[in-house]
């Protein structure tokens, strides 16, 4: 049975001002705020995407998250990956939803910006990672209140089992305000980690 | 492989409270736009499909406190018992909820909603749902742009393969709001008149509101008359542009191919396609390119915007019910507001309700971020 021989082959998390890829730290900076953290995260991890520059921060730390991930995990540069993204959190895009808002506040002055409502939507940030890594693949976006580790193992088995995906980048993106964190796991049929809810917990509980 | 179905469903719109009431007025060609000239809401006049508040709040008043419930959550909760009602299913431990919603409470950030900000939390929305009817499960909340709707019917169908549950109750909302209205109209979509899908003289898309709720079930005994099965669903993204649809569609062609395989059904089986049709240049021509890759330029289509406006998180859910009562009733319904071919490759627009003999339909749906989903459905009983 292929149920059975699910693993999680690579495991990444942005928080606390660190990037870990697998169990190794791969950037740290001290005392900075979220967006300078991110800033010198996309300059130390050579992400050459200067797109990355207009996206919120939801997208921006989804994006990075998954960007260290796919590039370790990629064999061939221009070969075509049937990868699915799986992303949860509990805030929706809410920390730019407020931005929307307050631009809207003054009636009779107001001017939006397309630029900020586009990532009033949590799944543009899968959008940002398809269009860098040609992702031609399986999208959904989850709201839990917290990680729901359940939903999150029962979806990507039956994406990989039902044959819509080869590999599933599942995991948790949340930012708010100052509060962030992402964490993100490549679900495959190689790699050495068991997929287990236990595991995927343990993951995100190290980050 | 056994098969998933699609049973008991309610609309709440501005066409009506239930399903076949609003499925007779579409037969009819009864749009439910309006132009609302409340600025309040947005400043200058707009295009809408507006639920009665009065209505909505005296219908709301037998199932509970209005004053303790967002428009959002009455429209849902409203929705959500009549489904649960009408499918006898005891909310047991195997019985899931998804609510789908692009927006959710987003009314609620603004400083003058009686409501806390706080209560914008899509999370907070679920459960409140979840703990006004009493479900046993975790809810599951959706927001994946303008394809919410359908995807929740994939993810319902996905939950119950992999035996999560053994039913799904997905309900999918969104209310009109400034946030919504002033972000449509900062990318200059908004029409001021009744869209008009697919068509020459067509200006861009309104913004509508409903919610409308499904039972999707791995039992085959006990279903609604208008029951379908689900044979197969698809969602790809275009990896193009967040904001743009790509000009090939290949993710709303690979999202149709995916369906297809899973179903084990080409483009001669369908009956009938119940397209996105925002009434924007770009998605229609997308759709219409995409269609004549897949040889469905000849298949009857229709887009229903012309009736509720976009209604977002709701619009795929909503349009899949009308489906399943196509159908049923053996009728497809006119594309409102369509009269000459606006799109550069030909696709068969349906003008006026037709009789005719249905078994199969697909059902796409295409939204920002790229993303485009996809199924396929058809009739249980003949």
């Amino acid at each position: 049975m292929k149920r059975q021989l699910l693993k999680i082959k690579a495991y990444a998390s942005i928080a606390n001002n660190r990037v870990s890829l697998n169990d190794g730290i791969v950037f740290s900076e001290e005392k900075n705020d979220l967006s300078a953290f991110l800033k010198q995260a996309y300059k130390s991890l050579d992400t050459n995407y200067s797109k990355f520059f207009k996206m919120d921060a939801l997208s921006k730390l989804g994006f990075l998250a998954a960007d260290i991930i796919l590039k370790s995990t990629q064999k061939e540069p221009d070969l075509e990956r049937n990868t699915a993204l799986v992303f949860s959190n509990s805030a929706s895009s809410l920390d730019t939803d407020r931005k929307h808002q307050k631009s809207i506040q003054d009636k009779d002055n107001y001017f939006p910006s397309p630029a900020v409502f586009v990532y009033t939507l949590p799944n543009i940030c899968l959008g940002e990672i398809s269009i860098k890594h040609k992702l031609y693949s399986e999208n959904s976006f989850f709201i839990f209140n917290h990680i729901n580790t359940g939903y999150l193992f029962d979806y990507a088995n039956n994406l990989i089992l039902s044959n819509k995906a080869d590999e599933v980048l599942c995991g948790w993106v949340n930012c708010d305000g100052e509060d962030y964190e992402a964490f993100v796991y490549l679900v495959s049929t190689e790699g050495t980690i068991p997929h287990t809810k236990e595991e995927i917990l343990k993951l995100y509980n190290i980050k | 492989m056994n098969n998933t179905y699609l049973s008991y469903n309610n609309i709440v719109s501005s066409l009506g409270f239930d399903s076949p009431t609003v499925i007779e007025k579409i037969r009819n060609g009864e749009s439910g736009l309006k132009l609302v000239a409340d600025t309040s809401i947005f400043p200058t006049p707009f295009c809408s499909s507006l639920i009665n508040t009065e209505r909505l709040e005296n219908k709301f008043a037998n199932l509970g406190n209005i004053e303790e419930y967002t428009r959002l959550e009455q429209m849902l909760i409203i929705s959500l018992e009549a489904t649960l009602k009408a499918s006898k299913i005891k909310l047991t431990d195997r019985v899931g909820l998804i609510i789908s919603t692009t927006k959710g409470n987003i009314d609620t950030l603004d400083p003058s909603h009686p409501m806390p900000e706080e209560r914008a939390y899509l999370g907070t929305l679920g459960h409140i749902v979840k703990s006004y009817f009493g479900f046993k499960t975790e809810p599951i909340v959706l927001s994946n742009a303008c394809v919410s709707g359908l995807l929740a019917i994939s993810v319902a169908k996905r939950f119950i393969a992999q035996g999560t549950f053994d039913h799904v109750f997905i309900v999918g909302g969104d209310v009109v709001t400034p946030f919504i209205l002033s972000g449509f109209n900062s990318f200059q979509a908004l029409s001021p008149q009744p869209c008009k899908p697919y068509c020459k003289q067509r200006s861009g898309i309104n913004i509508g509101e409903v919610a409308a709720s499904v039972l999707v079930t791995k039992e085959k005994e006990n279903l609604a008359p208008e029951a379908v099965a689900i044979l197969g669903e698809g969602t790809c993204n275009d990896a193009n542009h967040i904001s743009g649809p790509s000009r090939t569609g290949e993710g709303l062609y690979r999202s149709i191919g995916s369906a297809f395989k899973e179903a084990g059904v080409s483009a001669v089986d369908i009956d009938y396609i119940s397209a996105h049709g925002t009434a924007t240049i770009f998605n229609d021509e997308m759709e219409a390119i995409t269609l004549n890759r897949l040889q469905l330029e000849k298949t009857p289509l229709n887009s229903l915007k012309g009736y509720f406006g976009h209604t977002l998180g709701a619009s795929g859910l909503l349009e899949t019910i009308v489906g399943m009562h196509s159908l049923y009733n053996n009728t497809l319904y006119s594309t409102l507001g369509f009269s000459e071919l606006g799109v550069s490759q030909p696709i068969n627009v349906i003008t006026k309700s037709t009789p005719k003999k249905l078994a199969i339909f697909l059902k796409t749906a295409s939204g920002f971020g790229g993303c485009n989903t996809a199924a396929v459905f058809k009739k249980v009983t003949p």
